[in-house]
């Protein structure tokens, strides 16, 4: 089993790989380095990777954790993969509606979800 | 009801520091009766005007200070943000929700500040930014310059 730091736990169901950020506080940059570099040995494991991104740990999260989500879509999409989010509390939420990321992320309740999206 | 706070807190440009900035003046509203989403607001607000005092008013010298002035009462919470850079001018960020500014990992944070805060403005130099949240608990609050 790889290790990908403290940050995340990772899991798999079939082909899809599922990471849970496992910090309730997403705010300042040294954590977001900390969880984007740990995101980043998920995504070189395997090309055309199928990422689930669960938040339901998080309660707050800063405009630089959005920062990091986005250099991570861009790094799953130029390896051919899929990225998706799910877990999001409304708060959190909001924030991605607010800064219409809402567009540029697929956003879904929970994982089963999220899972059931690739199969669709 | 607590008596309303009023405190000056000098920080580095450090970010653990400014954690524990934000974390006191959170304390400091939910004393006073601010709900969760009130709450939320405000640590997001800070986080946000902290990290660019820190990041882009001070570039991350150690050597330079954030000044925090906060008055928290009942009815509203006025936080002065002040760092030791020269400036910038606000009206001359780009918006982050242009389509073509949508994939920039960067420049969201004061737009941020404005969706969560009733009021959020900088001195002339755009070294201080003054954000305010109103109660909506309650019947008094205003966003006339408390200051």
């Amino acid at each position: 089993m790889t290790n990908y730091g403290p940050k995340i736990a990772v899991s798999r169901e079939g082909q899809i790989t599922i990471v849970e950020l496992l910090d309730e506080e997403i705010l300042e940059e040294g954590t977001i380095n900390v969880i984007a570099d740990s995101v980043f040995s998920v995504v070189a494991d395997g090309t055309g990777i199928k990422l689930i991104i669960s938040f339901a740990q998080v309660r707050h999260l800063s405009s630089s954790a959005l920062g990091m989500l986005i250099r991570i879509n861009k790094r799953v999409e130029e390896s051919g993969g899929t990225l998706k989010l799910s877990h999001l509390r409304k708060p959190l939420l909001e924030i991605f509606k607010i800064t219409r990321l809402d567009r540029s992320f697929d956003i879904y309740n929970d994982n089963n979800a999220a899972l059931r999206s690739f199969n669709s | 009801m607590p008596s309303d706070t009023y405190q000056e807190i000098e920080i580095s440009s450090s970010f653990s520091q400014a954690r524990q900035a934000e974390q006191t003046i959170v304390t400091a509203a939910e004393n006073h009766g601010y709900v969760e989403s009130d709450l939320f607001a405000l640590q997001l607000s800070l986080e946000e005007a902290l990290s660019n005092a820190i990041r882009h008013g001070n570039r991350q010298d150690s050597q330079k200070i954030i000044n925090i002035r906060y008055h928290v009462s009942q009815e509203r919470i006025d936080i002065y943000v002040a760092d030791e850079g020269t400036g910038f001018d606000p009206t001359n960020v780009p918006d982050p929700t242009a389509d073509e500014n949508l994939e920039n990992p960067h420049g969201r944070g004061i737009m941020l500040m404005r969706a969560y805060m009733n009021l959020v403005e900088y001195n002339q130099e755009g070294n201080v930014v003054h954000i305010v949240k109103l109660n909506p608990k309650s019947t008094k609050s205003s966003c006339k310059n408390h200051e």
